[in-house]
């Protein structure tokens, strides 16, 4: 009898025990560096562009003045791409889950994620060969004389924003894609029934319906495309600059490790801004 | 409401079963076009999605240095790989094929090295989740969540700042001159995958019938034979589909392997971010479709094993 009184308590540890690996491992490799970011972010440029003493608010400060414009930049990029990856995958997600043919959807929604798998670089460099000067768009509108100088559409904002979209679109189908599954069309029915088309249909029973999916879209690419490094880094050249840039740019050779780390401080607090917003109007079910 | 009412009545009045013909015309206009909207999107999308990819492979094989116009099949970009040739041979010493190798060689050691932590640890949080019964639950629940939400662009610069203060600290008190490398990338990927490999396990603990470990333990056995004999091989298929995302993560990692890596330990995407930064030799279409290749491979392996795994259910 002793022993059946003790087993659960004997769980309760144990449960505790199997969770401690992982909580001392993001303690100490995740949480404290972030934390020693929000401290340094407070301090002074010092030899080498560490951190240094004494205490000072005028990172903040540069990061308003000097880089404001290139953050308000960053997240207008990133909400042109979210809406464009809304736009593209919810019809998308729509057109892969009404597929009737179940092998026929899991190809759709294999094709999809297919490219995802792929190295994030050799993507946005296959991005890169296409949209360059010598690159195969060009090339064919010189070909067909509808241009004669090579246009330029690589180093601009709308290359960044394109790769951003071609890099992030499955995070918006799927979330979107699995709403739509679990949608029971009898409602769309009964929408007809009652007198409405295709559209009032669409936009009063399907869209609200769906609209977790959508939300979960919009934060998962959202989230990603804000903090963006390489994207920008490969396509974007100095017009096409976001907040990422700038974080790395602190931290190479002697640059202002203070100041990249304000300059995360804030990335991280519009990431949460972002989260908190998914919380209060976002999926409750999961 | 009133409004509504007198609308509702109005509508009343007329003849019930009336039609109205252009109401009609353009409600099946509107479905027309909603028709080939969604026959158009999709067309669209797969060749946005597919195109980049498949000019990239093509290309590879050009005879030429182009990579716009076609100049005949070859294989030449891909003999200069293995021939120590990349560039032909002028490029900076950085883009040979041993150092390309070597590249590779790291981001196995880095991907094994990690997806090994983090699959044994994040399968024991996912079990102390579904499983435990202790306070701080939520709390474990949202530290496990933020490594997925938070940029990695923070986490790689958070990382690159705390392993120089400990750094600095342990010289400062030992004498010793630790620098980054292996260990320093593995612990990066390891503090990511950890979230990704628990979640992914945790959806497979979810799913289980947890009676079967009752019985188990009714049948007289303890819990760590409960847990090797019933528990681990039914959540198999979650944690070798966890280890597998782990070891992609870890090999597509190019942000926090760039803030983490030493001298000597460049991984593959940090080989290819240099050459894509200096002058994009051809060989990269090359390199790029061999990598291609081999993720295709991964990936037909996971899911080969999860397609067997399901049908053995």
């Amino acid at each position: 009898m002793a022993s059946i009184a003790r087993l659960p308590t004997g769980r309760k540890q144990r449960g505790f025990l199997l969770a401690l690996p992982a909580v001392l491992w993001l303690t100490l490799f995740f949480l404290l560096p972030v934390l020693i970011v929000f401290v340094v972010s407070f301090l002074s440029r010092g030899r080498g562009g560490v951190g240094d003493l004494p205490f000072t608010l005028a990172n903040y400060e540069r990061v308003i003045t000097v880089f404001g414009p290139i953050i308000t930049d960053s997240i207008w990029i990133a909400f042109v791409t979210t809406v464009i990856c809304l736009l593209v995958g919810y019809p998308l997600a729509f057109f892969i889950s009404t597929r009737h043919d179940p092998r026929m959807r899991s190809l759709a929604l294999f094709m999809i994620i297919l490219p995802f798998w792929t190295n994030f670089l050799v993507r946005t460099y296959a991005l890169q060969t296409i949209l360059g000067r010598e690159g195969i768009i060009n090339g064919v509108l010189s070909g067909l004389g509808l241009i004669g100088e090579p246009l330029s559409l690589l180093n601009t904002p709308e290359a960044v924003i394109l790769g951003l979209v071609y890099g992030y679109l499955p995070f918006m189908v799927l979330p979107i894609y699995a709403s739509v599954e679990r949608f029971d069309f009898r409602y769309v029915e009964a929408a007809h029934d009652l007198g409405a088309n295709d559209l009032r249909a669409f936009l009063r029973v399907v869209l609200p319906l769906t609209l977790p999916g959508v939300i979960a879209g919009f934060i998962l690419v959202f989230i990603p495309t804000i903090g963006a490094f390489v994207t920008p880094d490969l396509l974007g050249g100095t017009r096409g600059i976001m907040i990422g840039n700038l974080i790395q740019q602190q931290f190479r050779g002697s640059g202002n490790q203070p100041l990249g780390s304000a300059l995360s401080v804030v990335l991280m607090a519009m990431v949460m801004i972002a989260l908190l917003i998914y919380v209060r109007f976002g999926d409750r079910e999961s | 409401m009133a409004d509504q009412a007198a609308f509702v009545s109005r509508q009343a009045a007329r003849q019930p079963f009336e039609i109205n013909q252009r109401q009609v015309q353009l409600d099946l206009w509107v479905r027309r076009i909603g028709k080939i909207g969604l026959l158009l999107n999709p067309v669209f999308a797969y060749f946005f999605l597919w195109a980049p990819i498949i000019v990239l492979i093509v290309f590879s094989f050009n005879a030429g240095r182009s990579v716009s116009t076609w100049e005949g099949f070859s294989t030449q970009w891909y003999q200069n790989i293995f021939s120590n040739t990349i560039a032909g041979g002028t490029e900076a010493a950085r883009f040979t094929t041993e150092n390309m190798l070597g590249a590779v060689r790291n981001s196995v050691i880095v991907g094994v090295g990690s997806t090994l932590l983090s699959t044994i640890i994040g399968t024991m949080v996912a079990l102390s989740l579904v499983r435990g019964r202790f306070p701080g639950k939520k709390i474990i629940d949202s530290l496990l969540y933020l490594p997925v939400v938070i940029p990695e662009i923070t986490q790689a610069i958070s990382l690159a700042i705390f392993f120089k203060v400990v750094f600095d600290f342990v010289k400062l008190q030992t004498g010793l001159n630790p620098t980054t490398g292996f260990g320093t990338i593995i612990i990066g990927h390891v503090a990511f995958s950890i979230s990704y490999v628990a979640i992914v396990v945790r959806a497979r603990l979810a799913d289980m019938n947890p009676r079967l470990e009752e019985a188990a333990r009714d049948l007289g056995a303890n819990e760590w034979r409960t847990f090797w004999r019933i528990t681990f091989p039914l959540i198999l298929p979650g944690v070798i589909a966890g280890a597998l995302l782990a070891f992609t993560l870890s090999l597509d990692d190019f942000v926090i392997t760039f803030f983490t890596s030493g001298i000597g330990t460049s991984t593959l995407p940090l080989f290819v971010y240099g050459m894509l930064k200096t002058r994009v030799p051809p060989e990269i279409n090359a390199i790029s479709t061999l990598m291609l290749v081999a993720s295709t491979v991964l990936v037909a392996i996971s899911l080969g094993l999860q397609g067997r795994n399901a049908a053995r259910r």
